[in-house]
């Protein structure tokens, strides 16, 4: 029998599949971007964590199964990367002061509203500054839960595999960090306010 | 009793997620019909997810995009 037209087929077929995993990931590479800008510290790490990304996605190509959530697993490998890099020494100090409650900014906001009611009116009363800024002060395992869910569409679930911690941690945290980030944009508006 | 907007508080970032159950979601609905400032601040918080996830939208860099397609490992 003859064996090496059957291994070039098979390697002509593999090479064929990778390219098009290849071709999936970068198409997807914008979403990606959108999400991991945030859960790294400035622009100039995201652009390293992304290619990082990248380059372990493309060896291990073959780790992916065909018909699973390639975003997700994408982000499976920036997130481990992410905290690979020893970010977590970064997190900071405990206790941050108790984040109020939920409707705290927009009672801050209301308050010093020149009388605007009007709640989209009082969003626009943060600029886009004031929100990179206040998602980049919220600590990281708090943070990591929000950027996925909020500005990444990703449910409780897909957040709770790429992250690696149970669904009820991913709630309570998404919860928790969400009022860090409201409480961080109360306090950039009041200074803007002052 | 507990005090209801307390409670709507509570509610409001499940109910936003869509996580409530059906009696839940009710409750806080009836809530809501008769309470204005809890009205306004759900309303807000709907807003404010739109808008930080605008604010915090961010292009890729074109070059970015270039190095990364540069990663593609070569056919032989």
């Amino acid at each position: 029998m003859d064996a090496e037209p059957e291994e070039a087929q098979r390697l002509a077929t593999e090479a064929r599949d990778r390219v098009r995993f290849e071709e999936d990931a970068l198409a997807l590479s914008d979403q990606v971007y959108r999400v991991a800008r945030h859960l790294a510290n400035s622009r100039e790490d995201a652009d390293e964590l992304m290619q990082e990304t990248y380059a372990r996605a493309f060896r291990s190509w073959r780790s992916f199964q065909p018909g699973t959530n390639m975003r997700a697993w994408l982000l499976r490998i920036l997130t481990n990367l992410n905290i690979d890099r020893g970010r977590r020494q970064q997190r900071a100090p405990q206790m941050q002061p108790l984040e109020a409650n939920d409707y705290f900014l927009y009672d801050r906001l209301a308050e010093n509203g020149d009388g605007i009611t009007d709640e989209d009116r009082v969003v626009e009363r943060l600029s886009q500054d004031d929100i990179v800024t206040a998602l980049s002060a919220v600590p990281h395992d708090f943070r990591d839960v929000v950027v996925l869910v909020d500005l990444g569409d990703f449910s409780y679930s897909d957040a709770a595999q790429i992250l690696d911690i149970p669904v009820g941690t991913v709630m309570s945290r998404l919860h928790r960090g969400r009022r860090i980030l409201k409480r961080e944009l109360a306090e950039s508006a009041l200074e803007e306010a002052t | 009793m507990k005090d209801p907007c307390a409670h709507c508080e509570e509610m409001m970032q499940p109910y936003l997620d869509h996580v409530l159950t059906d009696e839940e979601m009710a409750a806080a609905e009836a809530h809501l019909a008769e309470c204005e400032p809890c009205r306004r601040r759900y309303r807000f918080e709907e807003s404010l997810r739109v808008y930080v996830r605008k604010a915090a939208n961010e292009q890729m860099p074109a070059e970015l995009r270039q190095k990364l397609a540069a990663l593609r490992i070569p056919l032989e």
